[in-house]
């Protein structure tokens, strides 16, 4: 165990020696992104526990290091879960370790439940951190509704360790639901695959996953049981324009596409997300012959696997058009030449020197982890 | 009364040409100078704070507001950011040298997207406007202040505004997807777009809630939802607020997540009885509105079970709505609650602190308390599911030691939700009303933080300045 006063006297000192740290968790997702040019490690992991859980309120705290199936198994023993459905980085990156939950928060990593029901970042309610010099602070609470100064929970869920150390997230829960079941469409091209679920999503039926593996594109209701056998009648209604309709049960389909299982990728292929309108993922299809996909969120995160070259990711580039783009997996040549996720604007740019200037002044935390 | 910082003398000294200089930026009909005609802008929704600004710029497009913000900050011209002027924290106060820039000329909505769901609305559309777009088409937008009537949407983006059913569909900042975002310097930057969780920093989830501290938004792109099959309310009473807080744990424990839990005390009950004769039972000490969504049969089995659950803690009475009328009727106290208790104090302030829900009991008993200690009444209406405080505090606006004495109680009942885990406040802002507060939540590191990340949008605080963090060791506004 360490604690986090010796956590930020370690960075402190680290800011006074200009020492450069690569900050991480269990080190899950380490191959994402940029590589990071750093002196030495400072792992969170000795910093761990759930600090506060009050099921009645939705409510859990936990340190910063805490493995997310930890978190996962206290929530399930009052049926309650994760809303965000935070993917298991170990299928696309390997590794033995469980992801944390500072490193979940960090990347703010959202699995197919996210497209009802908010992102990770949206349900963090409060954080502990340190900043670059070693100073703790805090921002947000552990009540649902807080609007009191700046949320900096936003600014640093999604961060990578750019702009603070995590050490305590609180965030939201909901009950887990009582049934599940997946509608399957079997459709004849990507387009019709989308347009199925975009009906489904802009249905009052609450889909709560929207995927598509193949020629299969699947619905999730989760709900009350007699809700689910209800809106799944209705929802194979709206359905049936599109293809051949079967009702499956099947958990580990829903658990691969969150980890990016379902994407098939080689071993030494590369992997990238792109988050877009989900109406242009036919046209990212289009533009990306021969690679690897897999679409979740209706249509609007589309997972990609390919060849680890500059020229395919070049094409996502291209292909991604208005939307964004992240280089999730590759071998350290490739996502140190290239940008692994988009350029900002140069007003944006200057803003968000100024803004990493400030909260750590010596740019020490996992430089050139986001940008070169 | 809350400090406003002095006036800089050389801005009001230069007055007529920094009108002039606007002058040049704008059409004729998009500034104001008068008086007269700035009247309507020298207060928000928390009218006990009054100030004549500078001017008041009313720009129709996106390059105007570039222009003039580029102008005011080559000039050293302070700017209060304004939608609606609904703001009941005084977040749109302005000030005597500065200048009000408007939105609500720019109430266009650009752009309807069902197939992805989304909506590209000018700044100045009401909130209830984006609904009333898409809703014969079955859609809606979810965030509902109650002021949704009149509030902009570029308002309740600075604000993170909530509303009664947060608790399913979440606030302001979880409908959003992008936004055209002015800085002090008139630099546009598109922020976000119409896809989710774009990479890099989350610029878009810090400017929304920043109370007009870090720059304007012209355009809007929101997420629009489905609307439900149906939605019904039922209303439980019970004899003691401990025991309709354990209803409500009750409640959320079973796994239902209404998609609205509304609280009301005995003083609030009886406000509102009076004003909308909704048939709320008058010898209660508590009730709760809970509302459920679906389709008939779903309403019926969601509304079964939580009236299983409240019967368990002995409830006075209990009444399903059977009908959307009904389900109205049991609304329509709880809607008007505002304007109930204006009709039995002459002027009250409404206060937005959040408290964990478990500490219901012994907060509502601690400002019942102050309630006599301070000889004003409250009436207690809130959103229970998230904890949602809004005491209402009775003053008379016409006795200054009564608006003093009122300020005095709101500032004890939100030093108590931060005592208890909670903050200052859920879904208003902090604005001017809760500014001096701000250290009872934050530490002097923390509020430093903050001041220093509005810096490196705003290095000379020309952006609602005044506003949020204390005056008190301020480097740029104590300068």
């Amino acid at each position: 165990m360490i604690t986090e006063a010796a956590l930020a006297a370690d960075i402190a000192a680290a800011h006074a020696a200009r020492e450069p740290l690569l900050v991480q968790g269990h080190g899950t997702k380490r191959a994402m992104l940029r590589p990071v040019q750093a002196a030495r490690t400072l792992s969170t992991r000795g910093l761990s526990g759930i600090t506060l859980y009050e099921p009645t309120e939705l409510v859990i705290s936990a340190r910063a290091g805490t493995p997310i199936p930890e978190i996962e198994a206290a929530l399930a023993e009052k049926g309650q879960q994760i809303i965000a459905e935070p993917p298991d980085p170990r299928a696309i990156f390997g590794g033995d370790l469980p992801a944390t939950l500072g490193g979940i928060t960090a990347a703010n990593l959202s699995g197919p439940r996210r497209i009802a029901w908010g992102a990770m970042r949206d349900h963090v309610l409060g954080i502990r951190a340190i900043k670059g010099d070693g100073e703790i602070f805090r921002s947000g609470g552990r009540v649902l509704k807080n609007v009191t100064g700046l949320d900096l929970c936003k600014l640093l869920a999604g961060s990578h360790g750019t702009l603070g150390v995590l050490t305590e997230i609180t965030f939201k829960v909901l009950p887990a639901p009582e049934a599940t079941a997946t509608l399957a469409v079997t459709v004849p091209d990507i387009a019709t695959g989308v347009r199925a679920m975009s009906a489904a999503l802009g249905s009052p039926f609450g889909v709560s996953g929207a995927a598509m593996v193949g020629q299969r594109a699947l619905l999730r209701l989760e709900d009350f049981a007699d809700s689910v056998t209800y809106r799944s009648a209705r929802l194979r209604e709206i359905l049936a324009p599109y293809g051949d309709v079967a009702l499956t049960d099947d958990a580990a389909l829903w658990r691969d596409i969150r980890d990016g299982v379902a994407l098939a990728a080689a071993a030494d292929d590369a992997v990238w997300r792109i988050s877009a309108a989900p109406s242009a993922a036919p046209a990212i299809a289009a533009a990306l012959p021969g690679a690897k996909l897999l679409f979740d969120w209706g249509g609007g995160l589309v997972w990609v696997a390919g060849p680890a070259t500059s020229e395919m990711h070049q094409a996502v580039i291209t292909a991604a058009g208005l939307g964004s783009y992240t280089l999730f997996r590759a071998p350290d040549a490739l996502r140190a030449a290239v940008h692994v996720i988009p350029p900002e604007p140069a007003p944006l740019a200057a803003i968000g020197a100024r803004v990493k200037a400030v909260l750590d002044p010596a740019g020490i935390l996992n430089p050139g982890r986001l940008r070169a | 009364m809350i400090r406003l910082p002095d006036p800089k003398p050389d801005v009001m000294a230069r007055r007529p040409q920094i009108i002039a200089g606007l002058a040049r930026l704008l059409p004729a009909d998009a500034l104001i100078t008068e008086e007269t005609r700035m009247k309507p802008y020298e207060t928000d929704g928390l009218p006990a704070y009054r100030q004549m600004p500078l001017a008041v710029a009313l720009p129709r497009t996106t390059e105007e507001v570039a222009a003039v913000l580029r102008y005011c900050h080559e000039n050293g011209v302070r700017v209060i950011p304004r939608g609606a002027g609904t703001s009941l924290s005084g977040g749109a106060l302005p000030l005597a040298d500065a200048v009000v820039v408007g939105l609500m000329r720019m109430n266009r909505i650009l752009d309807v997207n069902y197939d992805d769901r989304f909506a590209v609305v000018q700044a100045g559309v009401t909130n209830i406007g984006i609904t009333k777009a898409v809703e014969a088409d079955g859609f809606f937008y979810a965030p509902d202040p109650s002021s949704q009537l009149a509030c902009m949407i570029g308002g309740n983006v600075m604000m993170n505004s909530g509303g009664a059913h947060c608790l399913k569909y979440g606030v302001t900042a979880n409908n959003l997807l992008g936004v055209k975002f002015v800085t002090i310097e008139g630099e546009v930057i598109d922020i976000g777009g119409t896809h989710v969780d774009a990479a890099g920093y989350d610029w878009l989830g810090l400017i929304t809630g920043s109370e007009g501290q870090l720059g304007m938004v012209t355009e809007v792109t929101v997420r629009i939802l489905r609307s439900p099959e149906g939605a019904r309310a039922m209303l439980a009473a019970f004899d003691s607020i401990p025991v309709a807080g354990a209803a409500v744990d009750a409640i959320i424990g079973s796994g239902i997540i209404p998609v609205a839990l509304e609280f009301m005390d005995r003083p609030c009950i009886h406000a509102c009885e009076a004003f909308a004769h909704a048939g709320y039972p008058l010898d209660a000490e508590a009730m709760l509105i809970i509302e459920v969504e679906g389709s008939l049969a779903e309403q019926d089995a969601l509304l079964a079970r939580i009236r299983d659950i409240c019967a368990k803690f002995n409830p006075i009475s209990m009444k399903l709505a059977e009908s959307a009328e009904q389900s109205l009727a049991i609304w329509k106290g709880r809607k008007g609650a505002f304007g109930a208790v204006g009709r039995i104090s002459p002027d009250y302030l409404c206060m937005d602190g959040t408290i964990p829900t478990g500490e219901l009991a012994h907060v509502l008993t601690r400002i019942t308390e102050l309630s006599q200690q301070y000889g004003l009444g409250v009436a207690n209406v809130f959103h229970a599911g998230d904890g949602n405080l809004h005491p209402l505090i009775m003053f008379d606006a016409n006795d200054p030691e009564s608006f003093a004495r009122a300020e005095q109680f709101g500032a004890d009942i939100l030093r108590l939700c931060v005592e208890v885990g909670g903050c200052l406040t859920g879904e208003h802002g902090v604005g001017i009303e809760k500014r001096d507060l701000m250290p009872v939540q934050f530490t002097p590191g923390e509020l430093r933080l903050q001041r220093n990340i509005k810096s490196a949008f705003d290095p000379a605080w020309l952006l609602n300045p005044a506003k949020v963090f204390p005056l008190e060791d301020n480097p740029v506004l104590a300068a």
